[in-house]
This record gives C-alpha cells, sequence and structure tokens, in this order.
C-alpha cells in the first residue's frame, strides 16, 4: 500500500464546452487583431434542419407510385398574382443570387449554363448583371439590391423576373462586404468605386423605409417595366410571419425566404452564427401568413414561395415543398457542385491555413477553385462548360430524388405533397416545422405566430 | 415641336407611362405634358427616350425615376425618390424635394429649385445634383461619384463615408459625416462648380462663395483605430 | 405601417363640410393603411359641466338604448346616447371615473375609446372607405380630427388595435412608423402604474407622452424625453381641443407633408391626400423638419 502512496489518481486534463478549441481561438485572433471576424458561407454549427424530418411512405393505407414509369411532375409556375410574364421552370430547383463582384465571371457564366440545361432560373447579386450570366441564363432573375451597385435599367429591362432583396438569411439586418482584393479594375467599375478599396453594402433600401413604401417602391418597378416582369421580394428568415404578411400587402408576385443557413459572400461571422432563424422553423409561419391572406396555392391570385438556406439534395426539396414551399434556391451547395472546396486541391487550401469542406474565407479572392475570386490566374481553373454541366447534373440528381420520395408518397406532382406526409425525429423539429413526433400525434407548442 | 397632353385625373398612369415607353423614333423631339398629377407616384419613370415631359404640378414618390436620356420638368414639388437611379438626361424640380432625392443615381442632372429633404444624394454614382436651397440630414450618405452643389444649408452628418463625390455648399453645415471634409477648391473643381451653376440657372452664383467637402479616405480600408467611425 | 391625416380648419364657414373635405384625404391613404381605419373628430364642446364617452361595441346588434335607460335608473342621472352601428356617443355629466367603473361592472364587453368634452373617436377594421361609410365620416362637422389608416405590422389587426389612441380627455395620437423598444416601454410604464390595452407600439408612444404629461411635462417637453426614449422610427400626429400637434423621428423615416392655408391646415403622409382641398394652389405646401415639433392652433 506504501509502494503505490505516490501514485495518486489523477483527473485527466478536461477542455471547456464553453471555452472550447474554436473559440479560444477566435478570442486569441480578436486580441491580436482588433476587427471581428469576417468570413464567407452560412451558419455552420449544428442546427435543427430537414434531417430531423422523415417521410412517411406510402404501405397499406396508402397507394405509391411506380418509380420511372408513372409520372411525377417538377414544374413549377412564378409570378402568377400581378405579371403580365410569369416565369416557367421544369424543376423547383432555382439558383440563388450571387453577385458577380463575389463571384467570378466563368463562376457565374457556370451557374447560367448549368441552370439553363437544368431548365431553371438563376439570380444576379449585388454588383448588377454581367454579359457572362445574361448570355448563359435562358431565365435570369435580376436582383434590386439596397446598395444598387450596377443597378440599370436597361437591365431591368432584360430580366425575366425582379428579385427585390431586402434581407438575406446569413445577415437579415445588415449590409454586405467586398474587401479590396476583390475590387477589381471591372468590378470597381460595375459599382461606380474605387478599385482596391473595402466595399461596404446598405442594410437598408436608400429611398424607402417600411411596407408602406415599399408598395411604392414595388409599382414604380413594375411601371418601369410595363408590369411584365413578375416580382420576387427576398427576405432573411426572423419574423416570417409578419414579414411575408407586409411583403404580400406590398404587391410581391413571389416570396424568397431564405434561412440562416443561407450563404453569403462576406459579412461578420457574428452575424452569420448569431442573427436570423434556421429554414425549417421559418416555412410554416411564412405558409401561414400566405393562407391567412387568402394567397397561398389560390389559384392566379397565389404568391409562390421559394425557401432557401441549406438546400443540399432532394429531400431536402421534397421536404421544403412538403412543408409549404413552392421552390427551393441554391447557392453553397451549387457552388460545390461547381468545385468549390474539392478535395482535390487540398494541397492549395492548407496552404491558405484551412483544409478542404472548410475554407469560407470567399472575401479574400484567393480561392484555389477559382470561384470565389477576382484573380484573372485562378478564375481560369473554372470551365464554365464542364461547371455548368456538373451543375446541371446535381439539379437532376435533387430533382430525380425528390420525385422518387413523392411517388413513394404517392403523388403524381411534387406539389402534392403535404405536412402530413412528414413526421419528425426531434422535438425541436416537431415544434418549429409543426408535424408530430415520429411515433405519436403529438406536435409540441401552439401554433401561434 | 408637338405637343401632346395627358390629363391624369382621366387617364390611367400606366398608360401615360407605357406611351412613354414606346418607340424612341416615335417620341425624340415630342413635347409631353401631364396635367392634374396631384401627387400620384412613380410618374415618367423609366424614359429612355429624347422626349421632354413636363409635370404640371406636385408628384409623389419615385417620379422620373431611372430616367435616361429625357428632360423631366416637374412644376411643383417632388416626393421621396425623385430621379432614383437616373442614368442620364435633366430632371428638374421647381419645388421642393422630399427625402433621398437621386438617390443612387448614375448620370445626368438633378436640378431642385427649392429645398432637398433628408439623405438627398445618397449613394449617388456619378449624378450632378444642384439644389437651390437647404438640403437635410444625412445627404450624400456614403456618395460614391459625382459633384453636389448646396446653394444653401446642410443639414447633420453631411457626406458621411463619402466615396469620391465633390461636395460644394454655399451656406452652412451643421455637421459633417464620417471620413468627410473640407477641400480646397482647385481650378478644374471651380470649373466643374461655375458649369454646373450656369446650367441649372444659378449663372449669377459665383464659385468662389462655396466650399467643397470630399473624402478623407480614411474609411477605404478598415483600420482598428478607425472603428468608432464605422 | 400606415397613412396619417389631419385637417384644421380655420374658416368657420368649411366647418360643417369638414367631414366632406377629409374623406378624400382618408381614402387617399388606403394603400399605406388597407387593414383598418380610424378617426378622431373634434366638434363643438358639449355642456361645461358634461363630457362625452366614445364606446365600441364590436356587435351591430348591440341594443344601446338598453344601455342608456340602465344608465339613467342605476345612477339616476340623465344621458344621452348617441348609436352609430357598433359605436355609441354617451354624454352625461356623472364624472368619468364612475361611469367607467360603471361600464366596466354591467357592461364588461364594451370598449372605452375616448372620453372629452370635444372628441368622438371611431376606429373599426376594414378599409379606409368601409370604416368610412360605417360611420358616416362624410358628414362630419366639427373644428379639426386626426385620421388614419393602418397596415399592420407585428401586433393584430383589431379594432383595438387601430388608431387613434388617447391619452387623457380631448387628447389622441397617430403614429406611422415602428418602434424598436415598445416592449421595453411598455414594462416600465406599467411599473408607474399606467395600464395598457393592447399590444401596439403606437400605444406605447402614446402612454409615454401620457405617462410624463402626468409627470408635469407640457407637450414640448414630453416630446424632447420622446426623442431620447422612443427608439426606431415615426412620425406622430396628436389632436388636444384647440391644436393639433406633429413631430417626426430625428431621421425623418416616415413621409409627412403639410398645406397651411388662409381656411385651413391640412396634413397627410402623402401629397396625393391633400390634392382636392379647395384653393390648394394658394397653400403652402412644404415637409416638416425631423425632430421639430409642429402646432396648429384654431
Amino acid at each position: 500500500m506504501s509502494d503505490n502512496s505516490h501514485k495518486i489518481p489523477q483527473t485527466k486534463p478536461r477542455y471547456s464546452a464553453t471555452f472550447d478549441e474554436y473559440t479560444n481561438s477566435e478570442i486569441r485572433r480578436a486580441a491580436a487583431t482588433g476587427i471581428y471576424d469576417i468570413r464567407g458561407a452560412g451558419s455552420k454549427r449544428k442546427l435543427p434542419h430537414f434531417d430531423d424530418l422523415l417521410f412517411l411512405g406510402a404501405s397499406v393505407s396508402r397507394y405509391p407510385l411506380e418509380g420511372y414509369r408513372e409520372k411525377c411532375g417538377t414544374d413549377v409556375v412564378l409570378g402568377t398574382r400581378f405579371a403580365k410574364k410569369p416565369i416557367h421552370l421544369k424543376t423547383p430547383v432555382t439558383i440563388a443570387g450571387m453577385s458577380f463582384g463575389s463571384l467570378s465571371g466563368p463562376a457565374k457564366e457556370s451557374l447560367g449554363r448549368g441552370a439553363t440545361a437544368a431548365g431553371t432560373s438563376t439570380t444576379t447579386g449585388d454588383g448588377g448583371m454581367t454579359q457572362e450570366e445574361r448570355g448563359h441564363s435562358t431565365t435570369l432573375v435580376y436582383q434590386y439590391l439596397p446598395s444598387r451597385y450596377g443597378m440599370n435599367p436597361d437591365d431591368l429591362r432584360k430580366a425575366d423576373a425582379i428579385e427585390l432583396v431586402i434581407g438575406q438569411g446569413a445577415k437579415p439586418g445588415g449590409g454586405g462586404m467586398l474587401l479590396g482584393q476583390k475590387i477589381t479594375a471591372r468590378v470597381a467599375k460595375m459599382r461606380c468605386l474605387p478599385e482596391g478599396i473595402d466595399q461596404r453594402s446598405s442594410c437598408r433600401h436608400p429611398d424607402w423605409t417600411g411596407p408602406d413604401d415599399l408598395e411604392i417602391k414595388i409599382a414604380e418597378l413594375r411601371e418601369i417595366t410595363d408590369w411584365e416582369k413578375p416580382i420576387y421580394v427576398k427576405i432573411g428568415a426572423t419574423r416570417p410571419y409578419f414579414d411575408v404578411a407586409l411583403a404580400v400587402k406590398a404587391g410581391a408576385d413571389v416570396i424568397v425566404l431564405d434561412g440562416m443557413q443561407g450563404g453569403t459572400a462576406a459579412t461578420q461571422e457574428v452575424f452569420i452564427e448569431h442573427v436570423g432563424i434556421p429554414i425549417l422553423a421559418a416555412i410554416r409561419p411564412a405558409v401561414k401568413a400566405l393562407q391567412d391572406l387568402g394567397v397561398y396555392r389560390n389559384g392566379k391570385d397565389s404568391v409562390q414561395l421559394i425557401v432557401s438556406g441549406g438546400i443540399r439534395n432532394g429531400a431536402d426539396v421534397a421536404k421544403a415543398i412538403a412543408l409549404g414551399a413552392d421552390a427551393v434556391a441554391i447557392g453553397t451547395a451549387a457552388l460545390i457542385a461547381l468545385g468549390d472546396n474539392d478535395p482535390h486541391l487540398e494541397e492549395e487550401y492548407q496552404k491558405l491555413g484551412t483544409t478542404a469542406g472548410a475554407y469560407d474565407d470567399w472575401h479574400e479572392g484567393k480561392d484555389p477553385a477559382g470561384i470565389t475570386t477576382q484573380d484573372p490566374e485562378l478564375m481560369k481553373r473554372v470551365d464554365p462548360i464542364k461547371a455548368g454541366h456538373r451543375l446541371a447534373n446535381y439539379i437532376a440528381v435533387m430533382t430525380m430524388e425528390a420525385q422518387v420520395v413523392a411517388r413513394a408518397c404517392g403523388k403524381s406532382h411534387l406539389h402534392n405533397l403535404e405536412p402530413e406526409d412528414l413526421v419528425a425525429l426531434t422535438i425541436e423539429a416537431s415544434a418549429m416545422a409543426q408535424v408530430p413526433l415520429a411515433g405519436t400525434s403529438w406536435i409540441p407548442g401552439v401554433s401561434k405566430f | 415641336m408637338e405637343t401632346l397632353k395627358f390629363d391624369l385625373d382621366t387617364k390611367p398612369l400606366r398608360e401615360v407611362n407605357q406611351f412613354l415607353h414606346g418607340d424612341a423614333s416615335s417620341l425624340n423631339g415630342k413635347k409631353v405634358v401631364i396635367e392634374n398629377p396631384n401627387g400620384a407616384h412613380n410618374v415618367a419613370v423609366g424614359l429612355k427616350a429624347e422626349v421632354d415631359v413636363t409635370i404640371k404640378g406636385h408628384a409623389g414618390y419615385y417620379a422620373a425615376g431611372m430616367n435616361q436620356i429625357a428632360k423631366v420638368t416637374i412644376e411643383g414639388s417632388a416626393g421621396s425618390g425623385v430621379a432614383e437611379n437616373m442614368m442620364s438626361g435633366v430632371v428638374h424640380v421647381k419645388g421642393f424635394a422630399s427625402n433621398a432625392a437621386g438617390a443612387t443615381a448614375n448620370g445626368g442632372l438633378l436640378i431642385i429649385d427649392g429645398d432637398a429633404g433628408l439623405r438627398t444624394g445618397i449613394a449617388m454614382k456619378g449624378v450632378d445634383i444642384v439644389v437651390g436651397g437647404s438640403v437635410g440630414s444625412f445627404s450624400a450618405f456614403m456618395a460614391q461619384a459625382g459633384n453636389f452643389v448646396i446653394l444653401g444649408d446642410a443639414g447633420e452628418g453631411l457626406g458621411d463615408s463619402i466615396y469620391e463625390a465633390k461636395l460644394f455648399v454655399r451656406g452652412k453645415v451643421k455637421s459633417l459625416g464620417a471620413d468627410c471634409e473640407e477641400k480646397t477648391m482647385n481650378a478644374e473643381d471651380k470649373q466643374i462648380l461655375a458649369d454646373l451653376l450656369k446650367k441649372s440657372g444659378h449663372a449669377d452664383v459665383s464659385p468662389d462663395s462655396f466650399k467643397q467637402y470630399g473624402s478623407a479616405r480614411t474609411l477605404y480600408h478598415f483600420h482598428v483605430d478607425n472603428a468608432g467611425a464605422y | 405601417m400606415c397613412g396619417i391625416v389631419g385637417l384644421l380648419v380655420r374658416n368657420p364657414k368649411l366647418r360643417d363640410s369638414i367631414g366632406e373635405l377629409m374623406m378624400p384625404m382618408l381614402i387617399g391613404m388606403t394603400e399605406r393603411g388597407p387593414d383598418s381605419a380610424g378617426m378622431a373628430m373634434f366638434t363643438a364642446p358639449v355642456a361645461a359641466d358634461a363630457r362625452k364617452f366614445s364606446l365600441y361595441s364590436g356587435a351591430t346588434d348591440f341594443n344601446w338604448t338598453k344601455l342608456g335607460h340602465d344608465f339613467e335608473k342605476h345612477l339616476s342621472i340623465k344621458a344621452k346616447i348617441e348609436p352609430k352601428e357598433n359605436h355609441a356617443v354617451l354624454t352625461t355629466t356623472l364624472e368619468p371615473a364612475t361611469v367607467k367603473m360603471w361600464l366596466k361592472e354591467h357592461y364588461p364587453q364594451l370598449h372605452l375609446l375616448s372620453v372629452g368634452q370635444l372628441m368622438d373617436i371611431y376606429k373599426d377594421v376594414g378599409t379606409p372607405q368601409q370604416v368610412a361609410d360605417r360611420y358616416d365620416f362624410k358628414n362630419f362637422k366639427g373644428t379639426h380630427l386626426v385620421g388614419h389608416t393602418r397596415m399592420a405590422t407585428e401586433s393584430a389587426v383589431t379594432p383595438a388595435h387601430a388608431h387613434p389612441f388617447t391619452a387623457g380627455e380631448d387628447w389622441c395620437l397617430v403614429h406611422n412608423g415602428s418602434l424598436s423598444n415598445a416592449n421595453s416601454l411598455r414594462r416600465k410604464l406599467q411599473k408607474e402604474g399606467i395600464e395598457f390595452e393592447t399590444d401596439n407600439d403606437t400605444e406605447a408612444a402614446c402612454r409615454f407622452l401620457q405617462w410624463r404629461m402626468r409627470e408635469g411635462d407640457d407637450l414640448k417637453t414630453a416630446l424632447n424625453h420622446g426623442f431620447e426614449e422612443l427608439d426606431g422610427f415615426y412620425t406622430l400626429l396628436m389632436g388636444t381641443s384647440t391644436e393639433l400637434a406633429l413631430v417626426r423621428d430625428p431621421y425623418g423615416c416616415k413621409p409627412a407633408i403639410i398645406a397651411e392655408h388662409d381656411d385651413y391646415v391640412a396634413i397627410a403622409s402623402e401629397f396625393r391626400s391633400l390634392a382636392h382641398l379647395p384653393d390648394i394652389k394658394n397653400a403652402k405646401v412644404f415637409e416638416p423638419s425631423p425632430k421639430e415639433m409642429y402646432v396648429w392652433k384654431l
């Protein structure tokens, strides 16, 4: 006994769950630099998401459709309410707004080519419309943003739809940022800025405040384009019931609702991770607002809902539609399809102090994949034909996956999926999506918005 | 010159705007008079031909918004966002203008004979603006390019976060915004000012009675010592 | 968000047609506020010892005559009841505290909209045209008025959430904008013993002024305190027995336009609500500056 007395049992070193390695590294970085962390992409933490939902396939009580043979429609029409020329898409998977400036010209062209091949739309971003994307996109949505960088009435008239951007899921209530490295001569000229400066974008529109003014702004856009084009209103998810209701009252044809998983070219990390709500929690209140106003799937008077923020596969598409969306938009996923964060570039990601799959310093313009950059050498790495083809493949797979699920639920069109086809794996998801916990008929919480 | 009259009491605005969006060949050189605007919004927006439009009275929001090439005269006051995002041409407000006049405008000339409201010239991107009276607070906020002449006074926070726009003020400036500073007017600037005064009906006003303001360029690149100004 | 209108008639000859003059003003604000509408109307005062109580029943089949009889019988005092759809104006010399207590006890379903010698308030859900027709706004006669059309932002669309709000006898307020600290303001004021009827942010602004004036501020001082404590944006239009007052937040976010004429002063969110007024061409039309208080007296 006395022989072992010098060996007092030691407890193991223990890391704090609160002060974990990532947190401590950020404290040290902040202490050294005096500036908040800026990065691209969307929220990276674990959030309640579509993975926490499951479909109830047909069995005895319901009858499934035969895969590959029996038709399951995927087409969608957007902008029926006031526009003379609504948008017709073959798939409900659309490409979200991403700017030329944050993305390279070849990347924008790839998005246009891929979307066109897949029968869907792509969207401009802050900084205006480029020939690359207009030329290669059959259906192009033109974003009308607070900063109005590159905003030009000729381009407005060239667009197939106009998306009035109020906010995005990564940073509702905040503006954008494009650091000097990406303000090249071409980007600077399009935005009327001095070359190489750190550009700040406004968080709100300069010439209207509130939904009562927004109604007049939407009317102006309609007057200028002779009431032809659908007007989308894009909202970052925070108070979706009120925001959707007000956008509808202000005259929107289509609502684009972006959850906090939605990406951004660059903003403060604190914004990305701490402002806004996950898309899972946003869809039902948004649909409720449309229902309360009588514009939900109500013939010509319908206002369509596009949701985005962390859509990755056909299951996500089907779940979003079952919860009430008419279509989805993909951003981050589309960039990955083009070749972003690809493991074959691992060596180069290592040189940037990161690793393939985690690279998010999109604002620095050093993207080895040539996508989130304005570096003329790097951007040559994107072959728009090949990258566009990969994107088209990916959208086709998502669409087919959604059909697989829909057929299993006995639906001849994706739009016939409904919340009752879903159950939740967790109490959180059950409360947020308002579908019962699997195996029960229990939905926590009261549906009050 | 052929003159066409539209009465907004009897003719829907949409029809008037659609007429004004017609073929440039049929509109060029025409004179159009719009009567009884009575504060209607979005009058004469999105014009893109060499047409001369007179609005006989007060206009609402976004009058002559996104103007290209056309000349639009408002014989009254204008609501928020007059000539917003104008690309070229001339917009002349004979009365006063409300908030955000000339917001994000890229080109052309905006003349306001009376006072202008808050945030005049916000995010202007190359337009020339001449205000005969005074402008409200936060004018020329994030002004990127172009020239802005104010014959009266300016409110609080003039030129906050300004980029390369040039501001000329004859009266008092209540306060300058972050990164906006007084500049020494050189011969080239004086010429710009003199030309704008002449074009906007103020040829009798001496450029020497103005002070010039512009960007101190300290916010062009983030620096921790300037964090308080963000 | 909303539309606001105000009209103060200086020329006594026009006071019988104030309702007619006002109607296009209110209807002109329909797009800004399609959900509900309201109007505070200042008429000739009732007898010096009497007061008017604007009541709202929520149901058109409410038996107002019975209420009048009950009131007179229980309290042994004369009362005049003037029903208009689901509203009625009760006039009596009984002091307000007793009237309120009696109403609470015998007619708890009724909503007391205002108390005063000159002011009647009508407000309800519906488009401005529907509300105006329901209460015959067109035939109002009086000296001045404050009107509102509402596009609800975060609180419900109910008659109680409609504007104007009152904060004392012959005192009302309407608002265009949205406050970002209304909830903490409400909690603070509740501690001061101020009672709330709704979760509307406008009511928070109204009760804040009520509290300041209870503490001895005049309106101007109360509004100066408001600049410090009300966060968010607002254009406020207020009515008292003898005046209209207007103030905009320091950022001037929400619009307002004024027409001053020898015969009248008219205020609206947009000029299109003023265009029809008589001889408007000769009125002085201007935009009020932010953070400045404008007052027009009869």
